[in-house]
């Protein structure tokens, strides 16, 4: 049992402030939402080749995400089962086995343990190696490249989960002839807020031409007529084909697809990145025809979906929501390539991807850490989910229970909430792990 | 549309042989430089001091002058550089998206930069060379910028490699390359210069 009363802290038009300011409540997300749910690990193309491994966290939990000598995909627990020591320090690597820094335990990369120093002589009858194995996940799965793992032994199957933002994700990842990939370096950030302040922001039409004025406006120094890239929020979104989608499950969709009819709309939209007119030169006279292609896959693909709790796509990123404490996070983007592609088109892809983590995220992480700050204020409870909600005829929910409301609405919020209220309400039996 | 000298408004300069001639000048900078004469090596020590205090006191339209017309403001995630066509940047800027950056925060509405951010830097360990003939050089410097906003002060620290040219009598930078020391780890906010 647990003192907090959650159905008075999670309500239907706005929640407590206390879920982003109460390190309690943290702790209990750490468990029952980092833990309970599938969390987004890893991307298969980062550890391509068997031995290959990266480190990454589940929640605060550090882990090792390895593909072992038979290929098989893990998620380590970081942690020596002799005295708690990491046995994995470096981002990244290929190695068959982890031999422990501090005593040297030599695990291999399934976890198991092949030994300890100088043989077993110095340990006793009741030494069994067999129970001193690392500690893994108790479920890992992939989905198209994408490795989620879960401390929970009885939760559904991991496409079971993705449920209807499963199919958004292939239309993501199909937009290519070739193979989405993250080879590239990473783009982090870290912010002075709560982690779910990013969650909530990334289904948010309400904020984009306010919280990215200065974006936008950056678009009035070339003096044209035609939208910009989100410059179209400016100008009464409710009443544009966008929308915003709660999809089950805590996961949620922001559509701007619909502001790109024709082919090359993309590519006319888009803020200019360098190299933008000796590129466009380039593949137009060498690839004739696929070229309008080509350059409208420079583009990011307009699509804002969040699978809850921690992956967000956005563009061409992946970005990963990796909470640190109740009021610290931090946020990767992960720039990706398309095999297959030309050079060419992913030089200027990886341009476009420098645009909005440098003139477009840094504004909303402000805000971000300014609502930290306001909230705490304790005379000021609540934090407000309120637009769209109880308006006759402004939302839809059609038979698999997807509700899609006019995109600046916050029907997204309104509704993850109450999954994440479900998690924090279920007791825990007990600690689950696979040995 | 603005022709192709404009590069205030277009990018044809950021050519495939473009990204090949940074990677060859970032090249040239792992190695031993030869010296330069003393009067060389003081002009190029000035156009640093007059670019950090340029930036140290906001003067970012005077700043941009210091740029040459194709010129590139470059900060790798990855140490040392990295292959700029695989890798994502935190900033590979040309003149245009350079201007751009000037441009948002001059808005009034960069949210990230209100209050603006209060820099100073200290630069040292200087070394400069001739570039590919007599009106390029480069150059190695090593800083430590302390950068105060919203309560906090924080540094930063790192190398920066440059290439000047001389244009019409004034050396103008084409390039600068900002090696933070954890330039692959998270930061806080890097919306001002570096
Ligand atoms: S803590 Fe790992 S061997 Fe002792
Ligand atoms: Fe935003």
């Amino acid at each position: 049992m647990t003192k907090w009363d959650w159905d008075y802290l999670i309500q239907d038009d706005r929640v407590h402030r206390f879920v982003y300011t109460d390190p309690e409540i943290f702790e209990l997300e750490m468990r029952k939402v980092f833990g309970d749910t599938w969390v987004y690990l890893a991307h298969e193309s980062e550890i391509p080749n068997v031995n290959d491994y990266k480190t990454t966290y589940l929640g605060l939990r550090p882990i090792i995400v390895s593909r072992d000598n038979d290929g098989v995909i893990r998620a380590l627990f970081n942690r020596c089962t002799h005295r708690g020591a990491t046995i994995c320090r470096t981002d990244k690597g290929n190695t068959r086995n982890f031999i422990c820094p501090y005593h040297g335990w030599n695990f291999s990369n399934d976890g198991r343990l092949n030994g300890v120093p100088w043989g077993r002589d110095g340990y006793g009858e009741s030494f069994d190696k067999n129970e001193l194995n690392l500690k893994q996940l108790a479920k890992v799965e992939s989905y198209r490249g994408f490795i989620f793992g879960t401390i929970s032994d009885d939760i559904c199957s991991l496409q079971d989960y993705l449920g209807n933002a499963k199919e958004l994700l292939d239309q993501w990842i199909d937009r290519y002839e070739g193979e989405l990939v993250v080879r590239s370096s990473a783009h982090r950030m870290t912010l002075e807020g709560n982690w779910k302040f990013v969650f909530d922001n990334a289904a948010d039409g309400y904020h984009v031409s306010f919280s990215h004025r200065s974006l936008l406006a950056v678009g009035e120094r070339y003096n044209l007529e035609q939208d910009k890239d989100m410059t179209y929020f400016g100008k009464n979104p409710d009443r544009s084909p966008m929308y915003v989608q709660y999809l089950g499950n805590g996961h949620v969709f922001l559509d701007q697809r619909p502001m790109y009819n024709q082919v090359g709309d993309r590519w006319e939209q888009q803020r200019p990145q360098p190299g933008r007119e000796a590129y466009e030169k380039t593949i137009r006279e060498k690839f004739k025809e696929k070229a309008e292609d080509y350059l409208d896959w420079t583009a990011g693909a307009q699509m804002n979906l969040s699978i809850f709790p921690n992956l967000l796509i956005i563009g061409n990123q992946i970005q990963v929501i990796e909470p640190i404490s109740v009021n610290q996070t931090q946020l990767t983007w992960y720039a990706t390539t398309v095999d297959e592609l030309p050079d060419e088109v992913n030089t200027l892809r990886m341009r476009s991807q420098e645009d909005f983590p440098a003139f477009g995220e840094p504004d909303d992480v402000a805000n971000f850490a300014e609502c930290q700050r306001g909230l705490s204020i304790p005379e000021v409870e609540w934090v407000m989910f309120n637009r769209g909600y109880n308006v006759p005829d402004r939302q839809t929910t059609d038979k698999r229970g997807v509700i899609t409301a006019p995109v600046t609405d916050e029907t997204p919020m309104r509704n993850y909430f109450q999954e994440w209220k479900r998690l924090l309400s279920v007791e825990r039996r007990k600690v689950n792990c696979q040995e | 549309m603005p022709g192709i000298e404009n590069t205030s408004l277009t990018s044809f300069y950021v050519t495939p042989q473009f990204y090949e001639n940074t990677l060859a000048d970032v090249k040239r900078m792992e190695d031993d430089f030869l010296p330069v004469s003393v009067e060389r090596k003081d002009e190029a020590e000035r156009v640093l001091l007059k670019e950090a205090r340029l930036l140290d006191e906001l003067r970012l339209e005077e700043w941009l002058s210091l740029y040459s017309k194709k010129c590139l403001y470059w900060i790798p995630t990855i140490p040392g550089g990295g292959d700029p066509r695989k890798e994502v940047s935190i900033a590979f800027d040309d003149r245009r998206r350079l201007e751009d950056r000037v441009y948002r925060i001059r808005t009034g509405y960069a949210y990230s930069q209100l209050p603006l951010s209060r820099t100073r830097r200290m630069i040292t360990n200087i070394e400069v060379t001739e570039g590919s003939n007599e009106n390029e050089l480069l150059i190695r410097s090593n800083f430590c910028l302390h950068e105060f906003r919203v309560g906090v002060l924080r540094s930063f620290a790192g190398w920066t490699g440059y290439k000047l040219q001389k244009e019409n009598d004034d050396w103008k930078i084409a390039m600068k390359m900002v090696n933070l020391i954890d330039s692959d780890q998270a930061h806080k906010n890097l919306t001002f210069m570096l």
